[in-house]
């Protein structure tokens, strides 16, 4: 069943954060945070030690929480563009119904018809190697396959920007291996991806912008291969070689 | 000791000739017992799911306060509930155009003011915890908190379950509301509670420990069943 959509961040993006800040009672946890996220890279790595922000940058970015201070802006109204946004937990949340259900259920969100539904959701089953277990139950696939399924439900969604909040980082290698791949195929679609990760092997064969977090501020910003190659902060450098920790 | 053995053993027996002997008015209590506890969950359910979803959902002022209300209320004394229903319900209070004091009409109303708050507190628990752990994908999906509600009932459909059992384990055990708004009257409000109240008042012993025997049993049948249902579907799901 082939698919031919596209996705067309262009019109979404740039992302913008003006000064933007979170902040839990009097602690500030991420900003200020300046920086703007333009569609050209294609894929933006959030890296960082635990602790540094990178969570919240991704929530903050998508909507799921409200700057505390500042602003986050997208190119367009707020109303439309969450419908052309997706993302992926390092955990991934599926509902106790069958694998197939799970992903209509996000398409009925979206207030598409059934014929839709079914047929996105096929195609996306399809292309995450599940239509052998659409019919199970989603509670009881593996690791693996649950984060496959998080991936075809945001799949079916046709996003322009996919935010991906370190998808592999508790499965095994396999596993990440066959999660990357489908990311592979996000960005053959032209969908823009978001993405933190601790695995610096998986973020160098990636490739695209990094934006390196460390405890709440956005410390450096460059292109991977020259991030990975000539860290220009002492703590890039740092996390770069392994030792920065937190 | 010895005597209070033997009024058990002749309660065991009594209870055995009461049911295998199909004793018409013993089925009637029996029958107008699981009546009233069906209507009253059924009613508790239907309203408390929903606002207790709400409740667990929705971020309004005064939800704590509510939250700290219906809490409170699940430990009502079920005398002072019966009081109030009696006096709503009295030929002079405010609903006493509808006539259904002394009535079965009436226990309903009172076991439902008494186990709604059951089912709403647990099942606000209940849906918060579930929200807690599925927000952040619902809503990154595009699920607002009302869209949720029936969403998170589905999901935590067996965990209510046992929300709706407490109710009718509560509503069926249940003697000081009904009794006063009910008037344990014969073949019209006497359950199985209100009859062992009264033959215990009038010291027959044998025959209220036999209607409480049978009252354990149906309990425990209730609950089988449900177990059953549960485990079933549970394994159809994987």
């Amino acid at each position: 069943m082939p698919s031919d959509w596209k996705a067309e961040p262009a019109g979404l993006l740039p992302l913008g954060f003006e000064a933007a800040c979170y902040a839990v009672g009097k602690r500030t946890l991420l900003g200020p945070i300046d920086c703007v996220l333009d569609s050209t890279p294609g894929v933006h790595l959030v890296l960082g030690p635990n602790g540094a922000g990178k969570s919240l940058f991704l929530r903050l970015a998508h909507g799921l929480l409200q700057p505390t201070g500042g602003q986050v802006r997208w190119a367009t109204e707020a109303a439309a563009c969450r419908q052309r946004q997706a993302m992926v937990f390092q955990h991934p949340v599926v509902l106790r119904r069958p694998v197939r259900a799970n992903v209509e259920y996000a398409l009925g969100l979206r207030g598409l018809a059934r014929a839709e539904r079914h047929r996105r959701s096929e195609e996306a089953l399809a292309r995450a190697g599940l239509t052998a277990l659409a019919a199970r139950m989603a509670p009881v696939l593996s690791g693996g396959e649950r984060q496959r399924l998080a991936l075809a439900r945001a799949w079916a969604l046709h996003p322009d920007v996919l935010f991906l909040d370190e998808p592999t980082a508790s499965l095994d290698p396999a596993a990440a291996a066959q999660v990357e791949a489908l990311i592979g195929d996000f960005r053959a679609r032209g969908t823009h991806i978001v993405m933190s990760t601790h695995d610096l092997a998986q973020a160098r064969r990636l490739g695209g912008e990094v934006l390196f977090f460390h405890r709440g501020r956005l410390l450096e910003r460059a292109p991977a291969a020259g991030f990975f190659a000539q860290p220009a902060t002492r703590e890039a450098a740092a996390y770069v070689r392994g030792e920065l920790f937190w | 000791m010895a005597s209070l053995v033997n009024e058990l053993v002749a309660a065991f027996w009594l209870a055995g000739d009461l049911l295998a002997g199909g004793d018409a008015q013993l089925y009637g209590i029996v029958v107008l017992s699981l009546q009233l506890s069906a209507g009253a969950v059924l009613v508790s359910t239907l309203l408390g799911l929903p606002f207790g979803a709400l409740l667990g959902l929705g971020r309004f002022p005064g939800r704590r306060v509510l939250i700290v209300i219906t809490n409170a209320f699940m430990g009502m004394p079920p005398v002072v509930v019966g009081l109030f229903v009696y006096l709503m319900l009295s030929r002079s209070g405010p609903l006493g155009e509808l006539g259904w004091l002394f009535r079965p009409e009436a226990m309903v109303v009172a076991q439902v003011v008494l186990i709604t708050p059951i089912v709403v507190a647990l099942s606000r628990q209940i849906v918060e915890d579930l929200w807690a752990q599925l927000g952040d994908q619902l809503r990154s999906l595009g699920c607002s908190p009302l869209r949720a509600v029936p969403t998170l009932l589905r999901e935590g459909r067996w965990s209510l379950l046992t929300v709706v059992l407490a109710g009718f384990g509560r509503s069926v055990s249940e003697v000081g509301a009904i009794i006063i708004v009910g008037g344990n009257i014969a073949h019209v409000t006497r359950t199985m509670t209100t009859a062992i109240a009264l033959e215990t008042s009038k010291g027959d012993l044998p025959l209220a420990l036999a209607l409480g025997l049978i009252l354990i049993l149906i309990a425990l049948l209730v609950n089988v069943a449900a177990d059953v249902v549960k485990t079933r579907a549970q394994r159809l799901e994987g």
